[in-house]
């Protein structure tokens, strides 16, 4: 126990040394990023100039802290708080997750979010009968429940379980969010926050700024300078499915 | 013309029957469809023209729910969180009407025209009261673009009609 609360205060103040000695160099950076994240003029469609991903530092994700996956659930109304009264916990939305690893040799702990990974060549959309699974120009993976039908293909191709089934009616739902019987969905890296030039719901709550959110495309971005020197790993990168979202440290 | 496209007419019909007003009382139990809260448009009222609307509402919002949500286009004029956010019936007891009861515009037509929509099992069919009740004042026309981070910002509306909350 206090082996592992020590392990994270080491970890917070690698964190805190970090940001004290990149602090005067992020502020023209900061400028460029405020730029490149501004928002396209509401009739522009999302365009393949842009893709956009997320870039997680499991080194400074807490153990025991789940700011990322209340911050979702707030935004969008799904989990303990949620509708959904009658289905049990196996069946409730779980757009975003915390995942424990623990190395069994030397027992390291790590703990990092799990969600839609975006990929490249997303496997649900291969899957999908009805073209409801779907990936945007940008590269948001997203279901159209429009047209989806329910019939969970997409949930078993996802090598990342990262999508959900909603069993029952639903009522009261955000107005960002529309939600309901027999459609499935997942994490939509909070689209309509991206296409007002906002970040993720999720990187934003982060207290210990794991996450980085931003433009792939764009070299200059932040996320793409850190890809560049320190590098990030996708997870089962065998698949070749390229995901938008990346982690480092694992 | 088809058995479809017949029946569409005559529903079509039986839609704007009900929104001549002077028939209502003539002609017994028509609908009566629900004052909204706002004008979006000081000339004719609505999104676009009120008759316009009446027939062409359903292709308008079947478009721009593609364009949204497939393209990533977010203009305010089609948009059912909007529709939802002019279009509300308050209650004596605070609440707004729900949809399938027959005070809520979107069920006031079509309960009387017989049209089943299942939009409302995903979406909404009351305005957000958070964010309706605190800013209701300076912008009756809530929905997306009362997220003042919106880029659509908000939408001048330049006289409030029905009861403003
Ligand atoms: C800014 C407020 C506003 C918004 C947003 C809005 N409307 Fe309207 N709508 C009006 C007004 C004002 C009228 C005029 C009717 C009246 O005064 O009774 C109207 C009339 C209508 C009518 C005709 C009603 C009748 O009496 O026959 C329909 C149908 C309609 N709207 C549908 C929609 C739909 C669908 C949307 C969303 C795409 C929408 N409106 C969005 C304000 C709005
Ligand atoms: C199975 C769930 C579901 C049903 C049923 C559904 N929608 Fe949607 N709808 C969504 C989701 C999810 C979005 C995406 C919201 C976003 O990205 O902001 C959406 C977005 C939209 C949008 C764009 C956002 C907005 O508020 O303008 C429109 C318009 C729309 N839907 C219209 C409709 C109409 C009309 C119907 C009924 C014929 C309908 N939807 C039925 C889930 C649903
Ligand atoms: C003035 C009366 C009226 C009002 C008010 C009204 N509708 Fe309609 N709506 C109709 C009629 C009539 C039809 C059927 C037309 C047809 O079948 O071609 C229809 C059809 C539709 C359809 C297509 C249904 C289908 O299965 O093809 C949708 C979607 C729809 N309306 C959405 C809405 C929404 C959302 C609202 C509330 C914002 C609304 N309507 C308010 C009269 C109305």
């Amino acid at each position: 126990m206090d082996k592992k609360s020590n392990q994270t205060d080491q970890a917070r103040r690698r964190f805190f040394g970090q940001v004290a000695a990149v602090a005067s160099l992020t502020v023209a950076p900061g400028v460029i990023l405020q730029q490149v994240a501004h928002a396209r003029s509401p009739e522009e469609p999302a365009s393949d100039k842009n893709r956009w991903g997320i870039l997680i530092n499991t080194n400074k994700c807490a153990e025991g802290c789940d700011a990322c996956v209340t911050a979702c659930q707030d935004e969008y109304g799904w989990g303990p708080n949620g509708p959904e009264t009658r289905s049990s916990d196996l069946q409730k939305a779980q757009w975003i997750r915390k995942v424990k690893l623990t190395d069994k040799q030397t027992g390291h702990v790590q703990t990092l979010p799990l969600m839609c990974q975006h990929c490249e060549h997303p496997p649900c959309v291969d899957v999908c009968p009805t073209g409801a699974s779907m990936k945007r120009a940008d590269g948001i993976v997203l279901v159209d429940k429009h047209i989806c039908i329910g019939c969970r293909y997409c949930m078993m191709a996802c090598p990342y379980k990262a999508r959900s089934f909603i069993h029952e009616e639903l009522h009261d739902q955000k107005v960002n969010a529309p939600r309901g019987k027999g459609t499935v969905e997942s994490c939509t890296l909070c689209v309509q926050r991206v296409d007002a030039g906002r970040q993720p719901a999720c990187v934003e709550a982060c207290p210990e700024q794991a996450m980085i959110f931003g433009d792939l495309k764009d070299p200059e971005s932040a996320i793409s300078r850190e890809l560049r020197e320190n590098g990030g790993e996708q997870i089962r990168a065998d698949l070749g499915l390229n995901t938008g979202i990346r982690y480092q440290g694992l | 013309m088809t058995v479809g496209q017949l029946s569409r007419q005559c529903i079509l019909a039986a839609g704007l029957l009900l929104a001549l007003p002077a028939l209502a009382d003539e002609t017994g139990p028509l609908a009566v469809v629900p004052k909204p809260r706002a004008e979006a448009n000081p000339e004719f009222g609505c999104v676009r023209p009120e008759e316009d609307m009446r027939k062409h509402h359903m292709d308008y919002l079947m478009v721009h729910r593609d364009d949204t949500l497939r393209r990533g286009i977010r203009t305010r004029d089609f948009s059912l969180a909007e529709c939802v956010n002019c279009h509300i019936t308050p209650k004596p007891d605070g609440q707004y009407a729900r949809f399938g009861e027959k005070e809520h515009f979107c069920s006031s037509c079509h309960t009387y025209a017989a049209v089943r929509i299942d939009c409302f099992e995903c979406h909404r069919d009351t305005p957000d009261p958070e964010k309706v009740r605190e800013t209701a004042q300076q912008n009756p026309h809530r929905g997306l673009a009362a997220d003042s981070n919106h880029p659509a910002g908000i939408m001048p509306v330049s006289a409030t009609v029905g009861e403003a909350r």
